[in-house]
């Protein structure tokens, strides 16, 4: 099993992805700087937080018109695992890999801060180690992470499962004081339509060590795995 | 501009007229910003050396053992009269240039903390440079991925119109591979690489070592430079990939005076020659003063020798970041620069870098102590205008602008101090200063803070291992300022010496002081510390904990938040006692919930607990709730029996919701929701719907 971790010029939660899979989780795991493109097969490809360009522009707007992109999206297609988190959600967005864009937050600050989220899917490969309906802490840091989708979208998306991730309060519940960005219906973690897809604002990574205040991030990480070895 | 009598003495010296681009070097090269001329001999009495110091102040940042195989880079800056110009780019530059002095020693970045001070919020362009500064940490820390992990919050009156944005960086690096900023060998080249060079920030290093006027936005604002996180990070990137291939003779940032400043500071050893013409420029027909002088910011130089040019630039290219190779090391002690084929500087490099006469100034004691009058007003409205002086209040609307979890070692944040995993021990990481009290003491004041801060990292488990400051002053020519200045300076070292913690960098901005709304800032010799504990995760005061009052202090009321609410004067307090860190340490490591009480009293400190509390004290209530005299901790825990061998009182318990205080005659009971609207008051300033 061998998971890649792409490295952008501003990917700064590379070394960061990197260190969980391959230290925490004690799996094989490769950098890749993105001028060198995907070479050979990975079980994985991981999409980290950072600013990959700076962000001038909109976030990920040029990540997703580099080369490296099209071998990602060759990957998706194979039906193999793509997580992008934070910058790499927004990638992953910008690249069409799920419907609806994540913009600038409701209070149009950078927000970094530990929040609840409810588990809407337990049966996807990045959620299989948590169970239905329970609630997660991992920390959240983006400026640019409300997710907004057209009219009807994002029902229709937690009606076929395609939600992974809720903001919520401590009881679970989807509210919007629990909502810190103002995304749409509180959702911040979204499957592709074949599933082998997530991107997620939250930073699980950030959260797979108890000594940084949470270990719940790391069962994203135990299910691709365990999906991996399963198939 | 140089002074007539500078010049004339250098004209003296030189035997000749200076060309324009040598009146530039000298003008920037010997303000004060660069060369330290009021404060050098002051700086000199500060202890700089320990067991722990690889390398002490002098270079870009300083190198602290922090275990066998990780030493720290450390460093303070300032970027004050930036960020009064333009909030945004001054404070984002501020971090930009601290984080490139890390760099430069060869360093991963790994930490920032922010300590700040803003004229009052009430004042809506205090309101502006609060929220911009704020803004520019944030996008830039947060671009590059290095945490901030600390800050402090001072708003005074006096830093009206001249806000204060200091910055710490720390950094890791293998404590036997670091870089210097000292050439190696003549003959080796000089790669300067980065951003192309603009006519941005023309004149800086001479601009913050001048008083603001009345006009200083529009008129300055040139001065400013524009900052890109993004080829910052870059920097980072290709910078710790070149170190490590050891081809990297000596390497500095560019910050202050620019390349002149850099090129000729790094090259002090032997000589250099600079050939303008080869630097990459962002803007046409440059002409030598701009080219040498302009801080366009996200540049580096390095030296390498000849042969080791083409594998050190190939990791340039691969970041896309732009290099030329600008000049060579002369074995000559000269600093000469060539442009279209003419020398337009030829100096003794002794002359330039360290060779400015120190100023002399006057200093005069003043004594603005008062004696305390009793507030007017009852206990309860005063309280709550305590607790919601921003000072005091809740600092959440910044904290959560700033990435604090990057890099994957922040174990803690909110507590007395930043805690980071570094290896198996904790990086406890600490700032700020009593701007107050050491305004009315400035002696003491400053040896208080620099106490503070140990005892902050005591309440962490951690021992402190080296200190940092900016000396930010208003006017040293004013006698009383001068006064300040060397009574700080004085405090500093005798506290530093006392907790045998070495002081290995810093920073000075002086003439702190505005035109426009008649301000002089109060003495702000701001302090970063660093230490190391053992690694766990602290203690957090819980429900039905029973609360416990260690150690005692002289009350003291004088420069207290007190005193800024109600005017009540009285004395600053008295040089703390340092006795009782050891055991709040053992205390704090024995997993015992331990905070020390400072800045709002013990009132502050009770109100901390969400949960609220109900506790009985004995005494004067303004004395035991108001002082923020150093000596006291608050410590809870289920079993009180942890503090036996400490001098304890126990005092109450957590839980209830309200704040409950009986306090000699007195009974005061703050509920939670009225406590919960006095801590936010920053929040609710500055965030509206």
């Amino acid at each position: 099993m061998r998971f890649a971790v792409l490295q952008f010029g501003g990917s700064n939660c590379d070394h960061d992805a990197y260190h969980v899979v391959h230290d925490v989780c004690g799996v094989d795991c490769d950098l890749i700087w993105y001028k060198e493109g995907i070479t050979r097969e990975y079980d994985a490809v991981i999409l980290p937080g950072g600013f990959s360009y700076g962000d001038y522009l909109r976030a990920g707007a040029i990540a997703t018109r580099t080369p490296v992109m099209q071998d990602v999206l060759r990957h998706a297609d194979a039906g193999r695992l793509v997580l992008g988190i934070c910058n790499g959600a927004q990638i992953g967005a910008e690249s069409g890999l799920i419907p609806g864009v994540f913009t600038t937050n409701a209070y149009p600050k950078f927000i970094c801060e530990w929040v609840h989220l409810r588990v809407e899917n337990a049966t996807s490969p990045f959620t299989s180690q948590y169970r239905m309906g329970e609630v997660i802490r991992i920390p959240i840091a983006h400026k640019e992470g409300r997710y907004v989708v057209p009219p009807g979208v994002g029902r229709q998306l937690l009606d076929e499962g395609r939600v992974a991730f809720r903001f919520c309060n401590e009881e679970g519940e989807c509210t919007p004081e629990s909502n810190p960005n103002g995304s749409a219906l509180n959702i911040t973690g979204v499957l592709g339509d074949k599933g082998n897809v997530l991107v997620m604002m939250p930073h699980p990574e950030r959260a797979a060590e108890q000594i940084l205040g949470s270990a719940d991030g790391r069962r994203l990480f135990a299910s691709m795995i365990s999906h991996i070895e399963n198939q | 501009m140089v002074s007539a009598g500078d010049l004339a003495y250098l004209e003296g010296q030189l035997g000749r007229t200076l060309t324009d681009l040598e009146i530039a070097c000298f003008d920037n090269l010997w303000s004060e910003h660069c060369s330290y001329r009021s404060t050098k001999e002051l700086l000199k009495t500060l202890p700089t050396t320990g067991e722990n110091v690889l390398l002490g102040p002098g270079d870009d940042a300083a190198i602290v053992r922090f275990s066998d195989d990780i030493a720290l880079a450390i460093g303070m800056e300032s970027h004050n009269h930036p960020s009064y110009v333009d909030p945004y780019d001054g404070a984002a530059t501020g971090v930009g240039g601290i984080v490139r002095d890390i760099i430069s020693m060869g360093a991963r970045p790994i930490a920032l903390m922010d300590p700040l001070y803003f004229g009052p919020l009430d004042d809506e362009k205090n309101r502006y440079l609060f929220e911009h500064v704020v803004q520019g940490i944030g996008d830039y820390g947060n671009c590059i991925g290095v945490p901030v992990v600390r800050g402090e919050l001072v708003f005074d009156e006096s830093y009206s119109g001249n806000p204060l944005v200091n910055v710490v960086c720390v950094g890791i690096v293998d404590p036997d591979s670091y870089l210097t900023a000292r050439v190696q060998r003549p003959g080796n080249r000089l790669i300067l690489y980065g951003a192309s060079t603009g006519r941005d920030g023309l004149g800086g290093a001479s601009f913050a070592s001048r008083d603001l006027s009345e006009d200083a936005e529009a008129e300055d604002r040139p001065c400013v430079q524009v900052g890109d996180p993004y080829t910052e990070k870059l920097l980072i990137e290709a910078t710790i990939e070149m170190k490590a291939t050891g081809k990297i003779a000596a390497c500095r940032d560019l910050g202050a005076a620019g390349l002149a400043g850099a090129s000729s500071e790094m090259s002090s050893t032997f000589g250099a020659k600079i050939v303008a013409d080869r630097v990459h420029l962002r803007e046409p027909r440059m002409n030598e003063v701009e080219i040498l002088l302009a801080e366009s910011q996200e540049r580096m130089l390095i030296e390498a020798a000849p042969e080791d040019v083409p594998a050190l630039t190939a990791i340039i290219g691969k970041y896309d970041l732009k290099w030329s190779d600008i000049g060579e090391v002369i074995p000559e002690n000269r600093y000469i620069v060539t442009f279209n084929g003419e020398t337009v500087c030829d100096l003794p490099i002794g002359l330039l870098v360290g060779g400015a006469p120190c100023e002399t100034r006057e200093a005069a004691p003043y004594d603005h102590e008062t004696p305390f009058t009793l507030p007017a007003g009852g206990l309860k409205e005063i309280s709550l205008r305590v607790l919601s002086h921003p000072d005091i209040a809740r600092k959440d609307w910044v904290s959560r602008q700033y990435d604090h979890d990057v890099q994957l070692r922040t174990v803690a944040t909110g507590g007395d101090a930043g805690l980071l995993r570094l290896g198996d021990a904790a990086l406890a990481l600490s700032c700020g200063c009593f701007p107050r009290q050491i305004a009315l003491r400035p002696y003491e004041g400053t040896a208080n803070s620099v106490y503070e801060n140990a005892a902050n990292l005591a309440c962490l488990g951690a021992d402190p291992l080296c200190i940092v400051n900016c000396l930010n002053f208003a006017s040293p020519v004013h006698p009383d300022v001068y006064w300040q200045l060397s009574q700080a300076v004085a405090g500093m070292g005798d506290m530093a010496r006392a907790l045998a913690v070495p002081i290995v960098g810093g920073n000075v901005s002086l003439y702190n002081e505005s035109d426009e709304f008649d301000t002089r800032i109060k003495p702000t010799p701001s302090i970063g510390m660093a230490g190391k504990g053992p690694l766990f995760i602290p203690a957090a005061p819980k429900d039905g904990d029973t609360l416990v009052l260690i150690g005692s202090a002289a009350p003291a009321l004088g420069g207290s938040i007190l005193d800024a609410v109600t005017g009540c004067g009285g004395s600053a307090p008295a040089m703390a006692e340092i006795s009782l860190l050891p055991l709040v340490r053992t205390l704090a490591r024995s997993g015992v919930f331990v905070t020390d009480v400072s800045a709002g009293g013990l009132l502050a400190t009770l109100a901390g607990f969400d949960a609220g509390c109900t506790v009985t004290l004995a005494g004067d209530p303004w004395e035991v709730l108001f002082s923020e005299a150093p000596g006291r901790f608050l410590a809870a825990c289920a079993d009180p029996s942890a503090v036996d061998g400490l001098p304890h009182t126990v005092i109450g318990t957590i839980g209830g919701g309200a704040t409950e205080i009986a306090v000699g005659e007195e009974r005061l009971i703050i509920t939670a929701k009225e406590r919960e609207e006095a801590l936010d008051s920053i929040r609710s300033r500055m965030m509206f719907d």
